[in-house]
């Protein structure tokens, strides 16, 4: 990841934050708009879950990395404090490699 | 969730302890993913000082370790920070000066301390601030939240990244599960309505089966297709709307459609009754939507401090 990437990111963002104070007297958010930022990040997550828990480069990831995420979904769903719901991830993951399910 | 309560001092501390700490875990696991995926130290520490926003550093290293492009992970990663936008209306007026309380002629916020301010706007800061209901309590909440977690996320990334380069094999340790979790995990509460689950759920399937054939990094920038099975553009609002927010699939009006369960429909029986009410509804949005766009913004961010902190407030 190059310097100018996470400079590019890093302005990115800061500029977003900075918007709102700056265009907080001048500027009402569309409620439609509003939910479709919502939306588009929504899109994003799942669609970033989706893809690193089953797959690795172009080919399937394996078994072990799905079944440690679908694990940390269900306790997410839950309402799991989110610390018990990485460890599991990683746990669950490490665990079924430990005991050759990869 | 839910019930608005005023902290005291200790609450709050109590609180924000919680939320660093949870934090912190995932910035451990940033920092030690991202050197373990080969990435040089500096990476994810340059990227927790100066982006400062978990979920989007983990997505944009998330594409670079999958072999996608640095534009692709930009992309990716400034999509999901769009929320900060109705985030910094939603805290202005305790992230800018203090002008309500001492007027144009008492003591604004230093320039440096401002733009920190602005820089520590995330769902959990946003979260604590508007639990409160003073304005001086709203800040009090917004600082005591921000600096600790920006403090707590910079050090446990640098943890992770000395833990990351001391492993050799994090896949024995299931550490790869760690960031496809965090990002369920974020996104998980907001899939009880319909309309992000039916749209994340197509993004995901579409992201999944392009990802044999097309270079990494794309397949997830496709998912955002998937907002074309929700996109509905309304009649007088539509033109508002396609400025603000084209389409991402640049065509107009994909499956105007939609199958949303129309709460006027329902009631009222009929057509001429459902567009009634949805006209009425739609005065009523735009009168509303500074007050909308606050409270989406402490639903998204109550979201992400309540999981944070094992949903009980």
């Amino acid at each position: 990841m190059p310097l100018v990437a996470i400079l590019a990111l890093a302005g990115v963002t800061y500029g977003f934050r900075l918007a709102g104070p700056l265009c907080r007297d001048r500027i009402s958010i569309p409620p439609a708009a509003t939910r479709l930022f919502a939306d588009a990040a929504t899109v994003l997550l799942i669609a970033l879950a989706a893809t690193s828990a089953l797959t690795a480069g172009h080919d399937f990831a394996g078994w072990a990395r799905p079944a440690g995420v679908l694990v940390a979904g269900v306790l997410a769903a839950r309402r799991t404090p989110f610390p018990v719901v990485v460890i599991a991830a990683a746990a669950v993951t490490a665990l079924l490699r430990l005991g050759g399910v990869h | 969730m839910g019930s608005v309560h005023r902290t005291d001092g200790s609450t709050l501390l109590r609180d924000v302890a919680l939320v660093c700490l949870a934090d912190g875990l995932v910035g451990a696991a940033f920092g030690a993913t991202a050197v373990a995926g080969g990435l040089p130290w500096w990476v994810p520490i340059a990227m927790s000082l100066i982006v400062f926003a978990g979920g989007s550093q983990i997505a944009a290293v998330g594409v670079v370790l999958a072999g996608g492009s640095p534009l692709a992970a930009v992309v990716a990663g400034g999509v999901l920070n769009i929320r900060m936008f109705p985030y910094g209306l939603a805290v202005a007026d305790v992230v800018d000066s203090d002008r309500e309380v001492s007027g144009s002629t008492g003591s604004r916020r230093r320039w440096w301390v401002r733009l920190f301010g602005v820089h520590v706007i995330t769902d959990e800061s946003v979260a604590f601030a508007l639990r409160q209901t003073s304005q001086a309590d709203r800040r009090k909440a917004f600082w005591t939240c921000g600096v600790p977690l920006f403090a707590a996320w910079n050090v446990a990334t640098a943890v992770g990244v000395v833990a990351g380069s001391m492993i050799k094999n994090t896949h024995a340790f299931g550490l790869d599960a760690t960031f496809p979790a965090v990002m369920l995990a974020l996104a998980i509460p907001t899939l009880r309505e319909w309309r992000p689950r039916t749209a994340a759920g197509t993004g995901a399937a579409i992201a999944v089966a392009l990802t044999p054939v097309l270079p990494a990094g794309l397949p997830v920038l496709a998912a955002l297709g998937g907002l074309a099975t929700i996109w509905r553009p309304r009649r007088g609002a539509a033109a508002r709307e396609s400025g603000m927010c084209p389409n991402p699939d640049g065509q107009p009006a994909l499956r105007a459609d939609s199958r949303e369960p129309d709460d006027a429909t329902q009631q009222g029986g009929g057509d001429g009754a459902a567009r009634e009410s949805d006209d009425a509804r739609q005065r009523a949005d735009s009168a509303a939507a500074r007050r909308e766009t606050t409270d989406s913004g402490r639903l998204d961010a109550d979201n992400a401090c309540g999981l944070l902190t094992g949903g009980e407030r």
